[in-house]
């Protein structure tokens, strides 16, 4: 049980010297995830908002399916992403197989499903009459998307915690994609599973523990908005 | 046949001009046709009162003038442009007000800011509008609680507050007072009543309400399975329906099919199927008509066993033997149910009489359960409905 304990003082020593490596690839997996993240809800927010808002035929299956993404395996999403990008796939004159854009996509492809469903159940909830009254108040499309937005805020920061923890804690698309290359495509996750089949497991446990506070962090700060009592 | 000039609801009223002229409407909801209006014209600067029962269809009279359901046919115009050709032009043209005050997420000042906001009013001159608007509904001093800590009145006074302050050509209003307990209500009524009568907008007010509608309405349209069955002046449509189902719903509790007898000088005598005659003041009696007499014009007085009547004590023109069969609490007066003394040949079923009273003239008159009595009314009270 010692090499536990171990673990966690290696982990705080490393912490506390500002350890290089591990400070660089907890900035890449940031800078990933919050890429992945604005990027789902860019597509997810306004596709929710349509969802919520609009009848069609077909609606049905598309809801369904937006359910099913939001269950999907990363896995599953890193061998799609993978075989696109793959050299001899349809996109693989792009060259993006191993870098940090295919890690990006495929926490994206992870990220938007939940970020769209959580915006259209939060759009959803808004009473439709005010939807009426926003209308009759003389919105045009744009006025009425920004109005209907700020009134499901706590809904879409719910949407925002929940695609950005998806794409921060996902790990197999990640190594699928990325390749876990040092200093390129190492992030967090994949670091933690290099680090303990290693056998480093102070390493292992100090990334560990880093993905933990980033993510306690991120959804502090989120929630700490969310909560805080309603802005006038 | 009926009185064509009372019935025909595409002039309901009016002097003035025409703001808003619907053309052969028809709307649909879930493949069924909720509403048809041939012709309707809503005068500028008054207030048109729309009543109706639940489900008549005003709610969605209402709604296709704002744009939010499309009509299967038929023409809108706003000062004779069709309304729908830009629809985001039109709305900002107009304001609505709904039953739920429908306040967005923020405070009071701020949902009136952003209305003014959406229409492009400079940043500078909204927030002294907005607050001008607040306190003119007397909510000033709310303007920076959060909308949705505001009492149901204190937010439909922001709801209306903010309709107003986008200062509309139109005020398309659905039930704002309705869900109001009863002071809140009549305060507010009071406060909107003086500003209406000082801004005069072209104001459509939806309401089940008939006190609402004779309190605030210039013009009235009475919509009934989705048809306007009558227009007119409040007055005009409260005395002499159109129609039964009209009648009905404005109030007229005393219907009485009646057959013409005689006609002189401008009155008509009519029996009714329970063998009174009845005197009505008509141009051009039909030979069966509906009578109809609101219960407020009714008088009822105890027949003095002396005289056998009291025929004497009033220049009524129609006096009717009764029978109090029911006396019933209503708002401040009390409804007595009376039953005619007569009884019809072929139907034998005595004529019912409902009629008003105070509690203190009740109370002077003795009238209880079974006193004899005389109901009284003027032939110019009483109404005749050509009934085909």
């Amino acid at each position: 049980m010692d090499f536990i304990w171990d673990g966690i003082k290696e982990a705080a020593r490393l912490w506390a010297r500002g350890d290089a490596e591990i400070i660089e690839i907890t900035l890449r997996t940031i800078a990933i995830s919050a890429v992945a993240t604005a990027l789902a809800l860019g597509i997810g927010v306004p596709a929710g908002a349509f969802l919520a808002m609009r009848h069609f035929r077909g609606r049905r299956l598309v809801v369904a399916a937006v359910n099913t993404g939001m269950g999907m395996p990363p896995v599953v999403v890193g061998l799609l992403v993978a075989l696109v990008l793959w050299r001899s796939g349809p996109l693989g004159a792009l060259d993006l197989i191993y870098t940090p854009t295919a890690i990006v996509a495929a926490q994206f492809l992870i990220a938007v499903p939940l970020v769209v469903g959580f915006s259209m159940a939060s759009i959803q909830a808004i009473d439709p009459r005010l939807l009426d009254q926003i209308r009759s108040l003389g919105a045009n499309r744009i006025q009425l998307l920004w109005l209907v937005a700020r009134e499901a805020r706590l809904g879409l920061l719910a949407a925002l915690m929940a695609g950005f923890g998806a794409a921060i804690s996902e790990v197999g698309a990640a190594m699928m994609v990325g390749g876990n290359i040092a200093g390129e495509t190492r992030v967090l996750t994949t670091a933690t599973v290099l680090e303990t089949s290693r056998g480093n497991f102070e390493v292992a446990l100090a990334l560990g523990i880093m993905l933990l506070v980033m993510a306690y962090v991120v959804n502090l700060v989120f929630t700490g908005v969310q909560q805080q009592r309603r802005a006038v | 046949m009926r009185d064509e000039r009372r019935s025909d609801p595409a002039a309901p009223t009016s002097e003035g001009v025409t703001k808003i002229a619907i053309r052969d409407l028809v709307v649909d909801r879930d493949e069924a046709t909720v509403l048809r209006v041939p012709k309707l014209s809503i005068a500028a600067g008054r207030v048109t009162a729309v009543i109706g029962p639940n489900g008549s269809g005003k709610s969605t009279l209402l709604a296709t003038l704002e744009l939010l359901v499309a009509p299967r046919e038929g023409a809108l115009l706003l000062d004779g442009v069709e309304m729908r050709t830009d629809v985001l032009a039109t709305r900002r043209r107009m304001a609505a007000a709904f039953q739920d005050p429908l306040l967005l997420s923020m405070s009071v000042r701020k949902n009136v800011e952003t209305a003014l906001r959406l229409r492009k009013v400079p940043r500078g001159a909204r927030r002294a509008r907005a607050l001008r608007w607040l306190e003119r509904f007397g909510v000033g001093g709310l303007a920076e609680r959060h909308a949705h800590e505001l009492s149901g009145g204190e937010a439909q006074r922001v709801s209306l507050a903010r309709a107003f302050a986008l200062e509309p050509e139109v005020l398309l209003l659905d039930e704002p007072f309705s869900a109001l307990d009863a002071p809140t209500r009549a305060a507010l009524l009071d406060d909107f009543a003086a500003i209406v009568a000082e801004t005069r907008p072209t104001t459509v007010l939806v309401t089940h309400d008939r006190d609402e509608a004779l309190r605030l309405a210039d013009d009235l349209v009475v919509l009934i399975d989705g048809e306007v069955r009558q227009g007119g002046a409040p007055t005009e449509v409260f005395a002499a329906p159109a129609d039964r189902s009209v009648a009905d719903f404005v109030g007229v509790e005393n219907v009485w099919l009646s057959a013409l007898v005689r006609e002189a000088s401008g009155v008509a005598t009519y029996r009714a199927q329970s063998g009174e005659l009845l005197d009505v003041v008509s141009e051009a009696p039909a030979p069966v008509a509906l009578v109809c007499v609101r219960p407020e014009e009714i008088t009822v007085s105890p027949r003095s066993a002396a005289s056998g009547s009291s025929a004497e004590a009033t220049s009524a023109r129609n006096q009717i033997e009764a029978v109090v069969t029911d006396v019933m609490a209503s708002g401040a007066l009390l409804r007595l149910v009376l039953q005619g003394s007569h009884y019809g040949l072929g139907e034998n079923e005595a004529m019912r009489i409902v009629a008003t009273v105070s509690r203190p003239s009740l109370e002077n008159l003795g009238l209880v359960v079974g006193t004899p009595v005389l109901a009284s009314f003027k032939a110019t009270a009483a109404h005749a409905i050509a009934h085909d």
